[in-house]
């Protein structure tokens, strides 16, 4: 980038940051919640984005990088007293990069569709397993524990609020970001977008690019359990559910909504499809107390699935907006 | 332009006699099914040399490349490049060992820079594992990568698109992606196909530059260019060799004229 | 014990044929047009549907069956050509994702339309024979047979119609099929919609065994992805081989461990034939 694009850069990453921090004294309590929801999901997809957007590998396995996380976390929230903070992100990290440099080791072997169905059913192995091992995992009611407050033992603890949660996760979400943004620029970062323009080139100028893409998995893996991490303090429970492949579907349908390629693009996917969710969920049984009031009875629209509008415009955009697709959002590498 | 050519030719074949092979093979075959692509095929290339390697259609010559460069594992013989076994490695590893290739259907990254083409490619010796540094700081990677491009006569294309590059500078391309690894041995697989006359002239110019420093395997269907530039070719036929000589051997060469060239 | 195991055999079987119907559409579709159609399950859970609606109106299970199979074929075709048609020539990846929205969709359809409690499927007759202590319902064997009646029928149609013969000319050079004149677009329409009607068929041959409900697709989708690429993608003959080896597998397992942890079985069995042999474990000569 040139010097000035890298000046309106920051200067819009600083804007929006700002707006971000205040966004939340506006809103009600129920609104907080919902950004913070839409910052963890945000992670979660731009985590698969290094996979899809930069190696171009399509990856189904964030589920289990997620859910062990999540789970991870609950580990460590159940087990200490009092329950502590650091430890269950550190537990929770661990458990992510354990999963991940295992099916990184599988099915990195594999190439496009043998890929992604592998990661798939790898999900899927951690479902069953988490699902069927009651005594450890609650199998399907899951783990429920309290939340940790934000500390540092002998000097301060501050149980979290809404609004301070809000800005935790804010700042694990921004830190990521830049994190990632280092990565994806570094030398290591290029290999990776050359892996996903011309594999077999990149391998005969001398890259071993299996270990390229271990590595790149098992960075994937980390921030998508962080964002397990976090979704376990924010709502206080782990659930089978989260490590069901259908959520490495969501986390990737997030990515390509918003762009993929692009690091932000995952968030802003994510803030999309999220608040156009909430926004259908409540649309149908309105528009039936509508109906209802004129005299039109039209049974079924209440229950009407948002899924369904939803899908259709994530078909939707697949198919005309490729650009935004596995075609890429950013067409020069150089940034 | 011919006379300026053979005369060249003769120049430089001033070929090192003697020298070791700096790549040898040793009863070299590969099977596809029922099908020898290649049959104890037992080559040799001095270093320095200019080999070319030339042979109808269908003779062998990609596959052999493909097998020099870990694409293809041979399914008998062996490979030694200078003097070290190569046979059956990953393409990585043969690139690291110092064999590079540029490919017969151009085979670049088009969405990236010219300059990010080569860059990228001179990045594999060095810094390839760095995670937290822009790879703009590494300015010994990006001037080596700048070097090789005014080599290839592409240091004015620098920030261009790769895919908006015209056909033949894309071809020259090729060669500096191989050429910014650094390579002992440059396997160049019909460089020039598809070039018009003058681009085609550039880069046999190109590959004489280039040639002072390397040894260069060059597969090639014109005519003018290998006998231009090669010190002696080997010519293949349904995968084996047919014969081996200077140019002027090559050229009177009975068989070869018979099953090759139609002069 | 033995007899316990040779229960089991005839159970794998019977769920091998019905899984080998499904993998057969499945590595039809993904043979011939080199689409992972994640959609499969559902279409699989909509025939079933269809046919506990049919067989509630008309009180009979063959048709129910037939009208099954052509109102999905006939969806199948309709989803092609909207959504599919326009991915031609794109990076196959893109299909996973079309199809992923299409799962989506069908199934929350179905969750609306019928609701979240499990509808029956009446078998067509009764009747049980005597397997050592157990009385095992004809039916059973019934349906390991039609299904592999209907693979063989698409073997045959494959093999000798006109449009079997294009479909395969097809598959061995688009570009070729094409010059020469064959209707490509159209025929890879036909192939899905046939994919999609033994889909739905096997949903409503399966359907008196289990309950029909909205998710049944989800555990189908994934057990014929293993066997397509455990039996070799776009093989025939390998998918059944392999939809049998995995249903016994997972058969034999549930002797030791409960069913929910038996899929882990057919898990590993994926795995290490992507290890050790990716082009398939039911496949004459790997490449």
């Amino acid at each position: 980038m040139t010097a000035r694009r890298t000046r309106i850069f920051w200067m819009a990453f600083a804007v929006i940051l700002a707006l971000l921090i205040v966004m939340p004294f506006g809103l009600p309590e129920f609104w907080r919640r919902f950004l913070t929801e839409i910052l963890i999901w945000g992670l979660l997809a731009m985590s698969s984005d290094i996979l899809i957007g930069y190696t171009g590998m399509v990856s189904f396995g964030h589920s289990a990088f997620f859910g062990l996380g999540m789970y991870g976390a609950a580990a460590a929230l159940l087990t200490t007293r009092p329950p502590s903070l650091w430890l269950a992100l550190l537990y929770g990290l661990i458990a992510a990069a354990t999963v991940a440099a295992f099916v990184a080791y599988f099915s990195t072997r594999l190439r496009d569709i043998y890929f992604a169905i592998t990661t798939l059913i790898f999900s899927q192995i951690f479902y069953v397993i988490i699902f069927t091992w009651t005594d450890a995992t609650g199998g399907e009611n899951g783990l429920a524990f309290s939340r940790p407050a934000l500390a540092i033992p002998g000097l301060f603890s501050l149980p979290f609020t809404t609004l301070t949660l809000y800005w935790f996760v804010l700042a694990v979400v921004t830190g990521s970001y830049l994190v990632l943004r280092r990565i994806t620029r570094s030398p290591f970062g290029m290999v990776l977008q050359s892996i996903r323009e011309n594999e077999a080139r990149t391998r005969a100028i001398g890259y071993p690019v299996e270990r390229y893409k271990i590595v790149a998995v098992m960075f994937s893996g980390l921030f998508a359990g962080l964002a397990g991490v976090l979704y376990a303090i924010q709502n206080r429970f782990a659930a089978p559910d989260f490590v069901f492949f259908v959520v490495s579907g969501e986390a990737v349908i997030y990515n390509i909504m918003g762009g993929v390629g692009t690091l932000v693009g995952p968030i802003v996917g994510a803030a999309a499809f999220l608040l156009l969710r909430e926004g259908l969920s409540r649309l149908f049984p309105y528009l039936a107390s509508v109906a209802s009031q004129h005299g039109l009875a039209l049974p079924g629209l209440a229950e009407f699935p948002y899924l369904i509008p939803l899908g259709i415009i994530f078909i939707a955009i697949v198919i005309f907006m490729p650009q935004g697709l596995l075609g890429f959002a950013r067409r020069r590498l150089n940034e | 332009m011919a006379a300026d050519l053979s005369s060249a030719a003769l120049a430089a074949a001033a070929a090192p006699v003697g020298a070791a092979p700096v790549l040898r093979t040793e009863d070299l075959g590969i099977r596809f099914g029922g099908l020898a692509a290649l049959n104890g095929v037992n080559f040799a290339v001095a270093r320095g040399e200019i080999r070319a390697v030339i042979g109808p259609n269908g003779a062998g010559k990609s596959t052999f490349f493909n097998c020099l460069t870990g694409v293809l594992r041979p399914s008998s013989g062996r490979i030694l490049f200078n003097d070290d076994e190569i046979t059956g490695l990953s393409p990585n590893r043969i690139s690291r060992k110092g064999i590079a290739r540029s490919y017969q259907i151009t085979n670049i990254l088009p969405n990236a820079t010219t300059l990010e083409n080569v860059r990228i490619a001179a990045q594999s010796r060095r810094h390839g594992w760095s995670l937290f540094t822009h790879h703009r700081a590494f300015r010994d990677i990006i001037e080596k990568a700048e070097a090789v491009l005014a080599t290839v006569g592409l240091a004015a294309k620098a920030d261009e698109l790769a895919a908006n590059l015209s056909h033949g500078e894309q071809r020259n391309l090729e060669i500096g992606i191989a050429l910014a690894t650094e390579p002992q041995l440059l396997c160049l697989d019909e460089p020039t196909a598809g070039m018009s006359a003058g681009e085609t002239d550039d880069t046999i110019a190109l590959v004489r530059r280039i040639a002072r420093d390397l040894t260069i395997l060059i597969v090639e269907h014109d005519m003018t260019v290998v006998m231009g530039l090669a010190h002696r070719i080997t010519v293949l036929h349904y995968g084996a060799i047919l014969a081996e000589g200077t140019p002027a051997e090559i050229q009177s060469n009975p068989r070869v004229l018979e099953v090759y060239l139609k002069t | 014990m033995l007899e316990e195991f040779l229960i089991q055999t005839i159970n794998g079987i019977v769920v091998g044929m019905i899984l080998a119907l499904v993998a057969s559409g499945l590595t039809l579709i993904f043979g011939i047009m080199d689409v992972v159609n994640f959609a499969h399950g559902e279409l699989f859970m909509l025939g079933a549907y269809v046919g506990v609606v049919t067989l509630a109106g008309t009180g009979s299970f063959w048709l129910a069956l037939l009208v099954a199979t052509l109102v999905v074929a006939a969806l199948g075709a309709a989803i092609h050509v909207t959504t599919l048609r326009p991915l031609l020539g794109r990076d196959p990846l893109n299909t996973i994702l079309v199809t992923f929205g299409i799962s989506l969709v069908l199934q929350n359809y179905a969750l609306w339309q019928f609701g979240p409690v499990a509808r029956k499927i009446n078998e067509p007759f009764t009747g049980h024979f005597n397997l050592f202590y157990l009385e095992y319902p004809w039916y059973r064997l019934v349906i390991a047979l039609l299904s592999a009646a209907i693979i063989a029928g698409l073997w045959l149609f494959l093999k000798y119609s006109t449009y079997g013969v294009w479909i395969r000319a097809t598959t061995q050079d688009r570009l070729m099929a094409q010059a020469m004149g064959i209707p490509v677009p159209r025929l890879l329409t036909i192939v899905f919609a046939i994919g999609s009607g033994m889909a739905a068929a096997s949903g409503v041959l399966f359907g008196p065994l289990v309950g029909v409900n909205h998710a049944m697709g989800l555990d189908w989708v994934l057990k014929a992805f293993i066997v397509v690429v455990v039996g070799g993608m776009g093989n025939l003959v390998g998918s059944i081989a392999a939809s049998i080896f995995i249903s016994l597998t997972e058969s034999y397992a549930s002797l030791w461990v409960s069913p929910s942890q038996a899929i882990i079985v057919s898990f590993v069995v994926l795995i290490l034939t992507l290890l050790i042999r990716p082009t398939g474990l039911f496949v004459p000569t790997p490449k």
